[in-house]
């Protein structure tokens, strides 16, 4: 039986959807129930990572530093992981968060940007962290291209190398195109993050591990940025049926969607605007700042979304947002 | 008809005047150490100035494009770095675009040889220089200068001018570059970056906290540098924080005249959102590495100022 490592990222891209304001305390206990459950790995933190909190992304509840020290002290056997996007986090950040017990970091850059991250990697293996490089926006690039980055992470010495759909905008061939080369291509381990745009994020998560993904993410009531994750429960249930060993137990994880459920701030559902997210290939936290945008400047969400696919906007460019508003409602009155 | 030729004559008068003295002012001799896409636009900027005279380009490469340009141009060149520069001798000024930590070994070898260091990379061991918010101050003291960051020298005026007004309790950038105007030395030096923006923004913008973001992104044409600023401050005094930003915004322009406000300051929440873009002056770097031309443009001005003090005899 094939074992598959999960990686759960309900408490940081998760967070995306509770506009960062997950107390310590629910964290806490998400978390302690997610190590019951026999999750491998939890990431933790603000939904832009070490450094997120900001005008920029939305400020979180609490810091960091609270975040990790409530989870750190809740898990016994789960690897506790934070994501460091550079240009956002810093070496500084990462440093204090090891202070807490973190075990993993990902370092995630836009999918042609891999060498920005080159120094965090570097820092992460040589404090003896597992290292992980996590290529963002993995549709906007043809395999090849994201074969070139995934091996600048291998040689900077990632322990695992991820190709990420952060737009929800592939469709299973993409997946299968871009993990099969770069599984067939790198020594380590390849990992997928999915995005539910498009509603393909169990199917195409399935899909990669078919590929050659070994390491995939999920979350609990499939919690992220724009229509969210692959749910995790869905997806354990979908290995399990499939004859794959996650180590996780199901019926724990069901018992934990319902707390959880609780806990959200909206039903996380494929609406019109996260799913122009994935239709555009646009970033998948640009949905809640676009709304308010759209509410303030008086113009339709969608088109925000659409245009900042047109315009190619990456990972971070929340602030274009502001910009494209304005402009859309400049082009609206003089009509 | 005699009033016009008079004006004339004195006009041409006045000129030659003017020359003679520009003439007078020895021009000081400045060295580039890293001849990379910053060292071959400074390159560009320095032949046009009238009190700096570029003698030496210092690489490390045998043959980088750099180093073959400032041949082609007369210009004496050297693949021994920081060691070529000092056996040069007789140089009053280097401008250092290498990377944070070749600055940190060539800021003391330059102090003792008496040179004057523009410091183009993040390492800041010297104090902080903004031409539009702090120039003179340092100047007159310090024998090594920081230019901040490309993105530092974009939105530190802005800040300032802000915390002028009503004070600043936190500011927080957000720097967008294209990638290709991103070099090797920006990627391998991010967090630098990144803390040397955010501690610009304190120290010369005047902010009681900051955060500085960076995001490159590989859009094809590329983008020009935009630039967002977050100030948290009493935005009831938005009439008068936009009128300070648009008088700084022609400031930085004197030097930087691709710098432009896109978003004029407007108050949402307890916050006041500025934004500006920064198009480059197409000297060797196309126009939208402007994130390159504000940095190359800020040093050449300071040290033309520096030029002048010194021959005022200032210090």
């Amino acid at each position: 039986m094939k074992s598959i490592r999960i990686i759960d990222s309900t408490l940081r891209d998760g967070m995306h959807a509770v506009s960062h304001q997950f107390t310590p305390e629910q964290m806490a206990m998400i978390a302690g129930k997610l190590d019951e459950a026999g999750v491998d790995t939890v990431e933790v933190g603000h939904g832009d990572g070490l450094g997120g909190s900001s005008f920029q992304y939305g400020f979180s509840k609490a810091t960091e530093e609270q975040y990790l020290k409530a989870v750190s002290e809740a898990l016994t056997k789960t690897k506790l992981a934070v994501l460091l996007i550079p240009g956002i986090g810093t070496v500084e950040d990462l440093e204090v968060a090891m202070e807490y017990g973190v075990k993993t970091v990902r370092v995630a850059t836009h999918v042609t940007e891999a060498d920005a991250g080159e120094q965090h990697i570097k820092f992460a293996k040589k404090s003896g962290l597992e290292a992980i490089g996590f290529l963002m926006m993995s549709h906007m690039a043809p395999p090849e291209k994201v074969l070139e980055q995934a091996k600048l992470f291998e040689s900077y010495g990632a322990d695992t190398v991820y190709i990420t759909d952060s737009a929800g905008a592939m469709l299973p061939h993409d997946v299968r195109a871009r993990i099969g080369l770069v599984s067939k291509e790198l020594s380590v381990p390849i990992g997928f993050h999915a995005h539910n745009n498009l509603g393909l994020a169990v199917g195409n998560t399935l899909t990669a591990i078919e590929a050659g993904a070994a390491s995939v993410d999920g979350t609990v009531c499939g919690l992220g940025a724009g229509s969210g994750n692959s749910q995790l429960e869905a997806l354990i249930a979908v290995l399990n049926k499939g004859g794959y060993n996650t180590g996780a137990d199901l019926y724990k994880l069901m018992d934990l969607s319902k707390e959880v459920e609780g806990l959200m701030h909206r039903p996380q559902t494929i609406n019109s605007d996260s799913l122009a997210i994935g239709y555009a290939g646009a970033y998948g936290s640009f949905l809640l700042h676009s709304r308010r945008a759209a509410e303030k400047f008086g113009v339709d969400a969608r088109e925000i979304l659409l245009e900042l696919g047109r315009r190619k906007t990456v990972g971070g460019q929340e602030d274009m947002i502001i910009d494209v508003a304005i402009e859309l409602a400049k082009a609206k009155s003089s009509k | 008809m005699n009033v016009v030729r008079q004006c004339k004559t004195k006009k041409f008068l006045n000129l030659i005047i003017g020359r003679m003295v520009v003439l007078e002012q020895k021009k000081l001799r400045a060295a580039i150490i890293g001849p990379g896409n910053i060292g071959i636009d400074l390159m560009m900027k320095i032949k046009r100035s009238n009190v700096l005279e570029l003698v030496l380009m210092a690489g490390i490469v045998s043959g980088s494009q750099g180093l073959k340009m400032a041949e082609e141009s007369g210009i004496a060149t050297t693949t021994r770095g920081i060691d070529g520069v000092i056996e040069f001798g007789d140089l009053d000024i280097a401008f250092d675009a290498t990377g944070a930590n070749p600055h940190m070994k060539h800021a003391p070898l330059l102090k003792q040889a008496d040179i004057f260091a523009v410091d183009l990379t993040p390492a800041a061991v010297g104090p902080y220089i903004v031409p539009a918010v702090n120039m003179d101050s340092q100047l007159l003291t310090a024998h090594n200068v920081n230019m901040v960051t490309c993105g530092g020298q974009a939105t530190v005026p802005i800040v300032n001018a802000i915390n002028q007004v009503t004070p600043v309790e936190y500011a927080e950038i957000v720097a967008t570059l294209s990638s290709l105007s991103a070099g090797p030395g920006t990627r391998q030096n991010i967090d630098e970056f990144t803390q040397t923006t955010r501690n610009a923004l304190i120290k010369v913008g005047g902010a009681q906290d900051a955060k500085a973001i960076i995001i490159l992104n590989p859009a094809d044409p590329p983008i020009m540098m935009r630039n967002t600023i977050y100030t948290k401050c009493d935005t009831a005094k938005i009439a008068d924080i936009i009128k300070a930003v648009e008088d700084m915004t022609r400031k930085v322009q004197k030097y930087a005249p691709g710098y432009k406000l896109k978003v004029s300051p407007y108050a949402d929440g307890d916050k006041v959102v500025t934004v500006v873009e920064v198009e480059g002056a197409g000297d060797y770097l196309p126009k939208y590495s402007g994130n390159l031309d504000i940095i190359t443009s800020a040093a050449v001005t300071v040290a033309e100022r520096y030029a002048k003090l010194k021959h005022e005899g200032a210090m």
